[in-house]
């Protein structure tokens, strides 16, 4: 890999221990995958944030850096934890202590506390080709496809190590040639929910693991639908860019002569709603609502759909969302409808990086596909997957 | 005395004996950070410690949180002294790099053998084999 001579004198350490094992990781990864060199980018998204993911080691290496700062937008993934109201939501103090020691790490890096998964609904939304660098898998596939940005899948380390330079290796999908199509999908079946674009994504997801899907005769998806896409695929399959005609920014600029072509139907779908839930019908201990983080459209329509309602005694419904979208959901009247009805909105985290074996949930109704999939294994809890509609109908009920 | 010409991943240079295993290893979950010991059932080094070890194996597998489990392992003095892999992957590069543990890749020759005594010079891009 080619280093211009600031590069080369920040790897040589003239620019202080911390960026030169950013660059160190820089470098070892971009000879990993044959880049040419390091290009500028316009944002970072580091995950690797929540107490139960990174864990002391995680700590301890965040900590260790604190002499330096970073150098473009920085923003972080969500924590384990509501930073305000973690108490109510029966978050232990040992870990609070520990997950406020993570934040305050950060903000002495000077990365922003948007603690969002969705960064792009929250004013950290890049341009057409701009390179980023970004560490949350669904943010990762939503700004690829839907964006037309360009990153790779990065890791937390990584992520950060940019955000110290201000740079990432040049290969991947910042390189037009790994853009391209693998797999053309024809849509069959109409998509009308978030689940509904969940449930194909998990099933795609599958298909093509690292690929590139190319998806044909999507009517006018909302953005909603494409943010579940993205995610879905993206905990399936490893997907980090997706392809929708007449719909995202570089579907009509791709290759598709030789690209296989497989059919997307209503029994497809079925069974994808089929196998993303772990049992159907009992009590369930929580309603868990907005991943990734709910939108501004995705509030309003918990909050119509639970209005004048209760949710039941023995169940929960959570709400997760970013602070901004909060704010708004408060003045909009949103937050109030769901809050009146016993819902519980929370910013900063999400049920799948939470430490939900400390809230004694057993089983879970969920409308995203990304929180199914790692519902049984990161929270070990028991998991129905539903449109949104069937999820508020659940807590009302307080069984499925 | 065998030279071994070896890609560089992490900078460094360390001597010890090896522990070799033909399959991938995942830090997270698959190495106890207090002890330097594998935890991973069924796995080849199984209940073995690659503390002081020079860690010898294929490539690096499961959670980007493997990364941080060597930075700790180094933290807790239960560290492999050096690791050379078949194939590096970016978990366990990021992790060698923030751990300071030197590390190579693509050995020109992929044939070690437990007990080995074994240099790594990740300056040089070389793995020096004892007799």
């Amino acid at each position: 890999m080619e280093l211009n001579p600031a590069e080369e004198s920040t790897l040589h350490g003239d620019n202080g221990p911390v960026k030169q094992k950013a660059i160190e990781i820089l470098v070892a990864l971009g000879e990993i995958f044959g880049a040419d060199r390091l290009i500028e980018v316009g944002s970072v998204q580091v995950s690797g944030v929540s107490y139960k993911t990174i864990g002391d080691a995680g700590l301890q290496w965040i900590e260790s850096m604190s002499s330096e700062k970073v150098v473009v937008p920085t923003t972080l993934n969500p924590t384990g934890m509501d930073l305000r109201l973690w108490k109510q939501m029966g978050v232990s103090d040992e870990f609070a202590e520990k997950q406020i020691r993570i934040i305050k790490a950060y903000i002495n890096l000077g990365a922003k506390t948007l603690c969002s998964c969705a960064p792009y609904l929250s004013g950290q939304s890049p341009k057409l080709n701009e390179h980023i660098a970004w560490s949350e898998s669904s943010a990762v596939c939503y700004a690829n496809s839907v964006l037309g940005a360009r990153t790779n899948r990065e890791g937390g380390p990584s992520a950060l190590a940019a955000a110290f330079i201000g740079k990432t290796p040049n290969y991947g999908y910042h390189l037009d040639e790994n853009r391209q199509p693998t797999l053309q999908v024809e849509v069959d079946v109409p998509l009308h929910e978030e689940s509904d674009f969940g449930a194909m994504g998990a099933s795609i997801g599958k298909k093509v693991n690292n690929g590139v899907p190319y998806f044909i005769g999507v009517q006018s998806p909302n953005a909603d639908g494409l943010k579940s896409l993205a995610a879905s695929l993206a905990a399936s399959g490893g997907v980090a860019l997706y392809h929708v005609k007449g719909v995202t920014p570089e579907a009509a600029s791709v290759e598709l002569d030789g690209v296989e072509k497989m059919v997307f139907t209503s029994e497809d779908i079925s069974s994808s709603y089929e196998e993303l839930s772990t049992f159907h019908s009992g009590e369930v201990d929580v309603i868990a609502i907005g991943c990734p983080h709910a939108s501004l459209s995705e509030m309003r329509k918990v909050a119509g759909l639970i209005k004048g309602k209760k949710v039941a005694k023995n169940t929960k419904l959570w709400v997760f969302t970013s602070v901004s979208t909060k704010l708004m959901a408060e003045r909009f009247g949103y937050l109030g409808d769901i809050v009146k009805a016993g819902g519980e909105v929370y910013t900063d985290c999400c049920m799948v990086v939470a430490p939900v074996e400390e809230f004694g949930f057993k089983t879970m109704a969920v409308n995203s596909a990304k929180a199914a999939i790692y519902g049984p294994s990161a929270s070990k809890v028991g998991t129905i997957f539903g449109t949104t509609g069937r999820c508020v109908d659940i807590a009302v009920k307080g069984y499925a | 005395m065998k030279t071994i010409k070896c890609r560089t991943i992490s900078k460094g240079k360390a001597t010890g004996e090896a522990v070799v295993s033909n399959a991938s290893i995942s830090f997270f979950g698959g190495v106890d950070p207090k002890t330097g010991v594998v935890i991973e059932r069924g796995h080849p080094l199984f209940n073995k410690s690659i503390k002081g070890k020079v860690l010898i194996f294929t490539r690096g597998k499961g959670s980007t949180v493997g990364s941080y489990v060597l930075y700790q392992l180094s933290k807790n003095e239960k560290a492999p002294v050096a690791m050379i892999c078949k194939e590096a992957e970016p978990i366990v590069a990021v992790g060698a790099i923030i751990a300071e543990i030197p590390m190579v890749d693509k050995p020109e020759v992929f044939d070690f053998t437990d007990g080995q005594h074994i240099t790594v010079d990740g300056y040089n891009g070389v793995v020096i084999v004892e007799d």
